[in-house]
């Protein structure tokens, strides 16, 4: 039995102060500020400092557990304490030395978030005590058996979520079950009990019950899982089928926020491809995306006189297939340079290439055919004899039949013998094409599939739009889809929907979020590489390649094999 | 009978393969527009002797702004082999910071009875806060990923370029702030018939004095030394005795120095500052490294000056010529293009040291 760990507490809690001290700057505290996640109680600035100190103190609690099992609360709490010290030092310190001058976000009401709404000693008594108990907490959690935390822990996550998601949930369910659980920005206090017990309910039934259920499941012979995988497909496909049908009106809101995850869904399917398949690091994707939004466009528009002088006006089903023809062939002709190039300069020149299109179609010069800075307007909508399409709604089903179309390709492609000559590419170039691979024509299919799904997802885009300008196609779309991959798990098809929706979803849902959204992915980028390169939902394939027999999938692949890498 | 040349030839065509012959042909379109599009503007005759002095002049001040920030990537790449794609975000912390350093000089009228002290303040305040900046990056989100796959540390980079834009942007607010103006380095020079803005000189002169400083510091001092020990061989440099976590860390501040004078400079010439500054400077940068032979910090320095100088007279020289209209929007698709063609027929650069296809 050791000391106490004081040094390493502190060294966390200096981590979790400039965390906090960080995020109170750039003003998130503040913009957050604005969303009671429960009503009174918590607001969701507060909600994040505690967050950063509760995953910190946690971390220091489970270093010092070791030691004795009291350290651990202590550990906590010093965390707590330490970080709180830091924000009460910059609390105190914004007025006097006038730090608004510089920055921007260290405003009186940041000044007042921090202090719990009280002033001077009080207030930094408040932050302080409401700090150390939350490392205190984590440091408890520890202490818990992990049967007991687990789903105390899911609950509350759970909680929080359907916390967060209060636009979706207050306006679907019926308006007085809503009003009990719901205010304008969060929960009521009735609220975050009732679904605290629920998830508490589910959480614990599921650690015993479902574990053992899913057991058995695995352990059926593969002839019987099937028919349960089939069942369970369905049942998924059914909801996505029915959804507009059972919200009807009241869902509109939460089908545009559906298109758009669709939209970035079928680009990350596309992008995956040629990063997560191929293992092509692809920084313009944006510029395939472009390409089939802007065939779309100038094709159905009735402006561009130009163009209208040579090519009639088309429709939307005349327009689409070229559309998908001009993105595939311009993956292969944007493809054909880059063959010789590997890892980081593809990556850099692929990076060029989004620049150079996204300024040609901006520039004047080739305004008279693309629409220049304006964009272009009055893109037609997807009929059907006098149907058209309009609500988000009927979008949704567009989106839906091309993300099933994008899952099919995928899927099929991945273990035929295309896909193994993408992943024998990815793994080293030179043995797959010692091995008689023809790295062109793999890497240039590679290419022009993911292109063709991001032409197809940029045309119904323009369709969706009706009109659109050249600012909705920069380097940001690309680092987004990018992005979601990673989160999801390079290579990895479910891990694309689980990365969409969490990066794609959750900030249109959350407004105040809009503008630390790339400050919030650039550290998601950093920390998934540092701490989880294969991603939250990882691809198992390579694992079940390591090993003769029918492995049970481990959640982990093998230890430092980092997805998508040569 | 077919002579030993001929035969060589036919080799040659057969290993020909179809992509190359691509390659080549769009590099001889290109080449075709930029000379027909020269020879056309310099025939039309829009424009004076003196105005194309004035572009070089232009390139060869915003070229040494290139070469500075480009000795960081080539420094990196030297010592690591990978990408620092968050250097762009390194050089804008600096002036971004020193800003409110310049502003409060200003306000105390500093800049008029002081100015060099003044400048030299703003530029010492720059070149700390990205030095640190750099040291940092390199401490928390690159020496952990030392010995990953290659992708790992470029996904990371541009993460934490994005993580630092916004953290800028979210300390300083997102508007564009204005460097005050000097006294001193308003108006022009005249040299015989050549009339020059005093600003260009001050820059291209401060950034060729830094940039062989730097050279100096790297090819003489102890670290120096030791950097590009590490450079030439890790392990062999660490049983050496030379301390390898040290050394990149010093590389990260020598290249961090360097971009956050660049940014001072870069704010003399443009007069503004901003949280996006960095991002198209930065792939301007990497364009001149690659150009000169990315690990090779004359080559950046030479790089930078020729991107700098054919940037500013691209516009005018050859896309006027071919009837392109209002040339200066596609300013950048021309260092950008240049880009792209360099990495697909050159990796190696024009003093290209060791790596290319590896790259």
């Amino acid at each position: 039995m050791g000391g106490f760990p004081l040094r390493q507490s502190i060294r966390y809690g200096l981590l979790a102060g400039v965390a906090v001290l960080h995020m109170s700057l750039v003003g998130m505290v503040e913009a957050f500020s604005r969303r009671e996640i429960v009503k009174d109680t918590i607001s969701m600035g507060q909600l994040l400092l505690i967050l950063a100190i509760l995953v910190l103190a946690y971390v220091a609690a489970r270093r010092a557990v070791e030691q004795h099992p009291l350290y651990a609360v202590f550990s906590g709490a010093l965390v707590g304490l330490v970080a709180g010290a830091l924000l009460a030092v910059l609390a105190l310190l914004i007025k006097p030395l006038g730090m608004r001058e510089v920055f921007a976000n260290a405003s009186p009401r940041l000044v007042k978030i921090l202090l719990f709404d009280e002033e001077g000693v009080a207030g930094v008594a408040r932050l302080l005590a409401v700090m150390t108990a939350s490392g205190a907490l984590a440091g408890l959690l520890e202490l818990l058996p992990p049967r007991v935390r687990r789903p105390l822990v899911y609950a509350l996550l759970a909680t929080l979520t359907l916390g967060l998601l209060r636009d979706i949930f207050a306006v679907v369910l019926p308006r007085k079950v809503s009003r009990f659980l719901y205010t304008s920005s969060g929960l009521t206090q009735a609220g975050l009990l009732t679904f605290l017990a629920m998830w508490g309910v589910v959480f614990t039934f599921w650690e015993t019950l479902g574990v053992r259920l899913q057991r058995e499941v695995r352990s059926l012979p593969p002839a019987q899982q099937r028919p349960l995988q089939w069942t369970s497909y369905a049942l998924v496909a059914a909801l996505l089928v029915g959804m507009p049908f059972i919200l009807g009106e009241r869902g509109s809101y939460i089908f545009e926020v559906l298109d758009i995850v669709g939209i970035y869904i079928i680009m990350g399917l596309g992008l995956n491809i040629v990063v997560g398949f191929a293992g092509l690091l692809d920084l313009g994707y944006v510029a395939f995306f472009a390409i089939g939004a802007y065939t779309m466009a100038v094709l159905t528009t009735p402006e561009l006189q130009v163009v209208r002088a040579v090519i009639p006006q088309m429709t939307f089903w005349e327009a689409l297939p070229l559309a998908l023809l001009a993105s595939l062939l311009s993956g292969i002709i944007l493809g054909i340079p880059v063959l010789k190039t590997r890892g980081d300069y593809l990556a850099i020149i692929t990076l060029g290439f989004g620049e150079i299109i996204r300024l040609l179609v901006l520039s004047d010069f080739l305004k008279p055919y693309l629409g220049g800075a304006q964009g272009v307007t009055g893109i037609a909508r997807p009929t059907f004899g006098d149907w058209y399409a309009k609500d988000p709604q009927d979008y949704y089903f567009f989106i839906l039949i091309a993300i099933a179309i994008g899952f099919f390709i995928s899927v099929r492609l991945k273990d035929s013998r295309l896909g193994r000559a993408w992943k024998a590419i990815r793994e080293d170039e030179d043995v797959a094409i010692a091995m008689g691979i023809d790295h062109v024509a793999t890497k240039l299919t590679a290419f022009a599939t993911g292109a063709t799904l991001a032409g197809l997802s940029g045309a119904i885009f323009a369709a969706k739009l009706n009109s659109m300008a050249p600012h909705s196609f920069n380097l940001l779309i690309s680092i987004n889809v990018l992005c979601l991959l990673i989160v999801g798990g390079m290579g990895s098809l479910p891990g694309v929907v689980v990365g969409a929706f969490a990066l794609v979803g959750l900030p249109e849902l959350l407004r105040e979020f809009a503008e630390y959204r790339l400050l919030v992915y650039g550290a998601a980028l950093v920390a998934m590489m540092l701490l989880k390169p294969e991603g939250l939902w990882p691809e198992t394939l390579h694992v079940r390649e390591l090993r003769a027999e029918p492995v049970k999938v481990s959640p982990v692949p093998a230890a430092g094999e980092a997805p998508g890498s040569k | 009978m077919v002579s030993a040349r001929t035969a060589r030839w036919r080799v040659r065509l057969r290993h020909l393969s179809g992509t190359d012959v691509a390659l080549w042909l769009i590099g001889a379109l290109l080449l075709a527009m930029v000379l027909i599009g020269s020879y056309k503007s310099l025939q039309a005759g829009r424009y004076t002797t003196r105005q194309w002095l004035d572009f070089i002049i232009f390139g060869l001040a915003q070229g040494g702004v290139y070469a500075l920030i480009a000795l960081g990537y080539t420094m990196v790449y030297g010592v690591l082999q990978m990408i620092n794609f968050a250097h762009g975000e390194v050089f804008m912390s600096g002036p971004f910071t020193a800003y409110f350093v310049a502003r409060a000089l200003d306000k105390a009228g500093y800049f008029d009875s002081y100015p060099i002290l003044s400048l030299a303040i703003v530029f010492v305040v720059a070149m700390a806060v990205s030095t640190f900046v750099a040291v940092v990056l390199e401490l928390v989100a690159y020496r952990p990923l030392r010995g990953a796959p290659r992708l790992v540390p470029l996904i990371t980079a541009i993460g934490a370029s994005f993580f630092l834009q916004y953290t800028f942007r979210g300390l300083y607010g997102s508007g564009v702030k204005a460097y005050p103006d000097i006294e001193l380095l308003q108006g022009t020079w005249s040299l015989g018939p050549v009339v020059i803005q005093k600003t260009l000189v001050v820059v291209f002169i401060a950034a060729i004095v830094l940039l062989v400083g730097l050279y100096l510091f790297v090819q003489h001092t102890k670290i120096g030394k030791g950097i590009r020990a590490v450079a030439e061989d890790q392990q062999a440099a660490a049983l050496m005795g030379v301390n390898v976590d040290r050394m990149v860390s010093m590389t990260f501040a020598v290249g961090g120095a360097g971009a956050g004078a660049a940014g001072v400079l870069y704010a003399l010439i443009f007069k503004q500052v901003h949280f996006f500054m960095g991002f198209i400077p930065g792939i301007k940068a990497f364009t001149a490294a690659v150009l000169g032979g990315i690990g090779n910090i004359p080559g950046a320095m030479l790089g930078g000056l020729f991107l700098g100088v054919f940037e500013s007279l691209g516009p005018s020289l050859f896309l006027e010529g071919l009837g392109v209209p209002a040339p200066y929007q596609l300013k950048d698709a021309i260092a950008f293009t240049m880009l792209v063609l360099v990495l697909i027929f050159r990796p190696t650069g024009i003093l290209g040291e060791r790596i290319a296809k590896r790259a």
